[in-house]
């Protein structure tokens, strides 16, 4: 009921329940400053690849840096489905690939993801 | 905070000391969990019982992700000491951290080297420094905030592989390495002037 009353004060919009809230960029920034910054930069390979544009770029593309053969054959685009699979279990999603860092939840990934995306221009 | 004593360095320089003592009793590949000592010992059959059990080529992917990571720490506090920027009470406090990342660089090749893979080299320093903008540092502030947010991914960073390990030993010792860079962090935290987060599970 309270999910329910939530809902009805978005502007009008229907309401298809929690799993589709807004994702909160804010706080994927902060997330994502907090556990990706130990091997990732935005505008410069590290440990990881540049993360600015990731969102909608193909896998193993970033230009200087050196990829796992396996994320240079995964042929994939970047988008909200493959980076939730990714982060969520980066091993098991590429095998052979060399992060094996995680996220657990599932709606810090959404937001991650989100932020992502907003520093991608998507 | 550049040129003089101030109290986050007594803080810091005071808060190192004491881990410094901690750590010298500790030492070395201690550090490091019953299976990678196992490892490092050269117990050649208590390593295979252990490896038997688990994906080795996971786990040093995952180490070298690690050592990478250690390297570009090492880099980083060089690069720091070099910039002028950092004060002579704030030095020796780098120059600490840097031997930790060290220690941790070596027992990550060590081990990397008796599962049978081989070790990522370190960049160079001016590589590094230009992956982590260090042209932008003006003053010692801006080098501990950089130094802060570091090792904080770190941290977190050695957490966040702990599930990927497919050795609970390598596990454990990603955690022993997350709670030296939480370690480094709170100290460049409280330096800094930083209050401590209010909420619990504030790392990971």
């Amino acid at each position: 009921m309270d999910t329910l009353l939530a809902c009805a004060v978005l502007a009008g919009q229907l309401c298809f329940g929690p799993q589709l809230a807004a994702n909160d960029v804010n706080r994927g920034k902060e997330l994502w400053e907090a556990r990706c910054t130990g091997c990732h930069s935005l505008e410069a390979n590290r440990i990881g690849p540049l993360h600015r544009g990731v969102f909608g770029r193909k896998a193993g593309t970033v230009p200087g840096f050196s990829y796992s053969t396996a994320l240079k054959n995964f042929g994939q685009t970047w988008t909200e489905a493959s980076l939730d699979k990714w982060l969520a279990a980066p091993g098991q999603f590429v095998p052979g690939s060399r992060m094996g860092f995680a996220v657990g939840d599932a709606n810090d990934r959404s937001d991650i993801i989100a932020y992502l995306k907003s520093v991608s221009g998507r | 905070m550049a040129s003089s004593t101030s109290k986050g360095e007594l803080i810091m320089d005071t808060t190192v000391n004491s881990g410094r003592r901690k750590l010298l009793r500790v030492g070395g590949t201690s550090l490091l969990s019953a299976t990678a000592v196992a490892l490092l010992a050269g117990c050649e059959r208590m390593a295979s019982q252990a490896q038997a059990q688990t994906n080795p080529a996971g786990d040093v992917q995952i180490l070298n992700v690690a050592l990478g990571l250690e390297h570009e720490a090492i880099s980083a506090y060089s690069i720091a000491a070099g910039s002028g920027l950092v004060s002579k009470a704030v030095l020796p406090v780098a120059v600490t951290f840097q031997g930790h990342h060290k220690e941790h660089r070596d027992a990550l090749i060590a081990t990397i080297r008796k599962l049978g893979g081989t070790p990522v080299a370190a960049k160079p320093d001016a590589e590094v420094a230009k992956a982590l903008n260090a042209a932008s540092l003006k003053n010692q502030t801006d080098v501990l905030r950089l130094a802060q947010r570091l090792e904080r991914g770190a941290a977190n960073a050695y957490l966040g592989v702990i599930p990927s390990f497919s050795d609970k030993g390598l596990a454990q010792v990603s955690a022993k390495l997350a709670s030296d860079e939480t370690g480094h962090w709170i100290v460049l935290s409280q330096a800094l002037g930083d209050a401590l987060s209010p909420k619990a599970f504030y790392v990971g």
